[in-house]
């Protein structure tokens, strides 16, 4: 089995379907020739040709409401945006229509649209190559919204997006584009929609979480194993709506404790959203207070990126905070 | 294929020609407001289409006219009047083959009876009773995929680059259609617009742009909407041949939209259209334009009503007597009566509709929510509370 990186293994995804489906198509700016801007479309202009491989004009309202049209033909178009930080050009497109399209017309006529785009921070990328805007899409009915945090899920996320018959927001984290890699099947596998992963087991304390932070989770998890023997289980969300609500309820049953860490700000990201849930359906299941771990409500700066983002020592805060209450 | 940019040189002609400014500024008019052919040439259209122009323009005025009446009687939620803007919507359509598709906008009632959609569900959609197909999730919009018509947007203009997006797929599948989005003068501000015309302009997409330029957006004026001397020179930047048609004249409209549709099905690229027209109602019934318009500007826009205007044109010609022209009205007016009357006694729509077609399935939150609904139902039923 080869190994390989988050970007190759996106890359493959592409490739394999593609080839499987010739509806699918690409578009986007720099996506042909380019390859992207971080080599994620690499080498499909030349298996595939400029009518599935379009380098588009510079908008991000043209890319996703072109993106819209070639759907309602019938076609499967998978669009990037360079960077997720400018897809708000685009917003009106993609939660007036792409996520209104089936709603309004009574499921007549669909937009079955995936946009692909790098995400997050910790690249030194600044205010506008940095942020993390998931929880506008989460809040929108009608689309789903994915983040993968490492190669093999990368792979077999991308095409159950898009295979999806809904819109698609799959978000890249890119400060781990290229520093995981891991042995990625060429073969034909999907990770279904809705699904998440128990990346780490643990009993006393549960880490709710997605993205590049899987990793920073873990590695908190395994700092507060070491000092105090706290066996802390770390969930890795994948697709952040729907997102795996039997998974978090039944590894509450054996922890009681819920910490939620995401890149995002605190105020009305998806922590937010669980948190509540768990308050309103399971708070007898609770042993302590939820505690989130995220992003501050700041834009998102050019300097002190890392004090901005989670870090190990602000998760390890709060496993320490919840055990000890 | 490298070309160095500084080479290319025009000479003053050249340009002139490529603005192709007399098109873009003047009028194309075939028939005046008396009905008299002022055109070099008048088209040679075969009478039966002629009629269904006349028809289908009629039937969209008395259409239109119940929806408003319906509005008031608070069976309809809101309305886009059409009326005296009726001779775009039916010229542009009656000159596409049945297999192109219409991108409209809200105020296009035409485009749905003159592609064959019948009355009936035109009411069953605005009224969002049980048979409404879009199932009651918005207000005054429609689409027929039967008739191959998109679905109408109710943010100004997001349509268009659905067009654009639709005529590549159709470029992509070697099918040869013309795609024809219609939208109103605001909508050229919105950057939907410049996006779709660019992108139509570089690949030279089978797409024609009929900008319904009823002079205003609400209470804002033309004027306010553009610099430009008119709306069709906008072409000009993108490479598209622009052309100004009294959009009041159906065969000016018919005409310059058919030249356009044989351009787009030949490979030769998009077309703008500019319709000029005027609304002679409120924007919607949630708005009141004597706040902004004078009564005299109203009363002097009327002689240039589309359909009275072809009525004379088909006295002149003999195609039809003014007491044919009469009988047809009293015989669509009586038709579209009876169907207003069985439209508003059908039921409505089930609650349950909130929960449909969110997503292609119904997830665990809406499941959750549907189970809530149900719950408040049975306290509601108890405690004989009634809710709308």
């Amino acid at each position: 089995m080869p190994v390989m990186n988050m970007v190759q293994a996106l890359n493959l995804a592409l490739r394999e379907e593609m080839r499987r489906d010739p509806r699918v198509i690409v578009l986007g700016e720099d996506v042909g020739k380019r390859g992207g801007v971080f080599l994620v479309t690499e080498g499909l202009l030349e298996e595939f040709g400029e009518k599935r491989v379009i380098d588009t004009p510079l908008t991000e309202m043209g890319i996703v409401g072109i993106a819209i049209g070639l759907a309602m033909y019938g076609f499967k178009p998978v669009a990037e945006i360079q960077f997720i930080d400018f897809v708000y050009e685009a917003f009106d497109q993609i939660v007036s229509e792409a996520a209104k399209m089936r709603a309004k017309t009574g499921g007549m006529f669909t937009a079955p649209i995936v946009i692909r785009a790098p995400c997050c921070g910790g690249v030194k990328g600044a205010m506008h190559h940095s942020q993390s805007p998931e929880a506008y899409f989460i809040h929108t009915a009608g689309l789903i919204t994915m983040m993968p945090s490492r190669p093999y899920d990368a792979k077999g996320m991308l095409k159950a997006a898009i295979r999806s018959e809904d819109p698609v927001i799959f978000l890249e984290p890119k400060s781990i584009y290229r520093t995981i890699r891991e042995e990625v099947p060429e073969e034909d596998y999907i990770i279904p929609i809705g699904k998440g992963r128990v990346v780490r087991e643990g009993s006393d304390v549960t880490i709710v979480t997605y993205g590049a932070m899987v990793h920073v989770s873990v590695e908190a998890a395994e700092l507060a194993e070491k000092k105090h023997r706290w066996s802390v289980e770390v969930i890795d969300l994948r697709t952040l709506f729907p997102f795996d609500k039997d998974l978090i309820l039944k590894s509450l049953e054996k922890t009681g404790r819920l910490i939620i860490v995401h890149e995002a700000p605190r105020t009305l990201g998806l922590g937010a959203e669980i948190a509540a849930y768990i308050a309103e359906n399971a708070i007898d299941l609770l042993r302590g207070p939820v505690i989130r771990v995220t992003g501050y409500d700041a834009p998102f700066p050019l300097v002190h990126e890392k004090l901005y983002m989670p870090n190990i020592a602000r998760i390890y805060l709060a496993i320490e905070k919840v055990m000890r209450y | 294929m490298y070309q160095n940019p500084f080479e290319i040189r025009y000479s003053l002609e050249d340009v002139i020609e490529k603005l192709r400014l007399e098109r873009a500024i003047g009028l194309y008019r075939i028939i005046d407001p008396d009905g008299n052919v002022v055109a070099e040439r008048e088209p040679d259209i075969p009478r039966d289409l002629l009629l269904n122009m006349y028809t289908s323009m009629i039937r969209t005025r008395i259409l239109d006219g119940w929806l408003l009446k319906l509005q008031r009687m608070g069976k309809v939620a809101l309305h886009a009047p059409n009326i005296g803007e009726e001779a775009v919507s039916v010229g542009a359509t009656l000159a596409l083959d049945k297999d192109d598709w219409i991108f409209p906008y809200y105020r296009n009632i035409g485009v749905f009876i003159a592609r064959g959609v019948s009355e009936e569900e035109i009411l069953d959609r605005n009224i969002a009773n049980i048979a409404d197909p879009f199932k009651g999730k918005e207000f005054t919009i429609f689409g027929s995929r039967k008739h191959r018509i998109a679905p109408s947007t109710v943010p100004v203009g997001n349509q268009i680059p659905h067009a654009v997006g639709f005529a590549l797929g159709a470029y992509i599948a070697g099918e040869k259609i013309a795609v024809l989005t219609i939208f109103g003068d605001g909508a050229t501000s919105r950057g939907g617009f410049h996006v779709g015309l660019n992108f139509a302009g570089i690949y030279r997409l089978p797409v024609i742009f009929v900008i319904q330029n009823n002079q205003w957006a609400i209470s804002v004026p033309a004027k306010k909407q553009t610099g430009s001397i008119t709306f069709a020179v906008k072409g000009v930047a993108y490479n598209i041949p622009g052309i100004r048609v009294d959009g009041n004249d159906v065969l000016a409209v018919y005409t310059a939209s058919k030249e356009a549709a044989k351009r787009a099905r030949n490979g030769e690229g998009p077309t703008l259209i500019e319709a000029v027209t005027y609304r002679m109602g409120p924007h919607t019934t949630a708005d009141d334009p004597t706040r902004y318009r004078s009564p005299e500007e109203v009363k002097a826009m009327q002689k240039y009503d589309p359909i009275a205007r072809f009525e004379k044109y088909l006295i002149n010609r003999g195609y039809l007597s003014e007491q044919e022209l009469k009988e047809i009205y009293n015989e669509w007016n009586t038709k579209i009566e009876e169907i207003v009357k069985k439209c508003i006694s059908k039921p409505p729509l089930s609650v349950e509709v909130i929960f449909e077609d969110v997503y292609s399935q119904r997830f665990w939150n809406l499941e959750e929510q549907l189970e809530e609904y149900r719950e408040s139902l049975e306290v509601m039923k108890k405690l004989g509370i009634e809710v709308e």
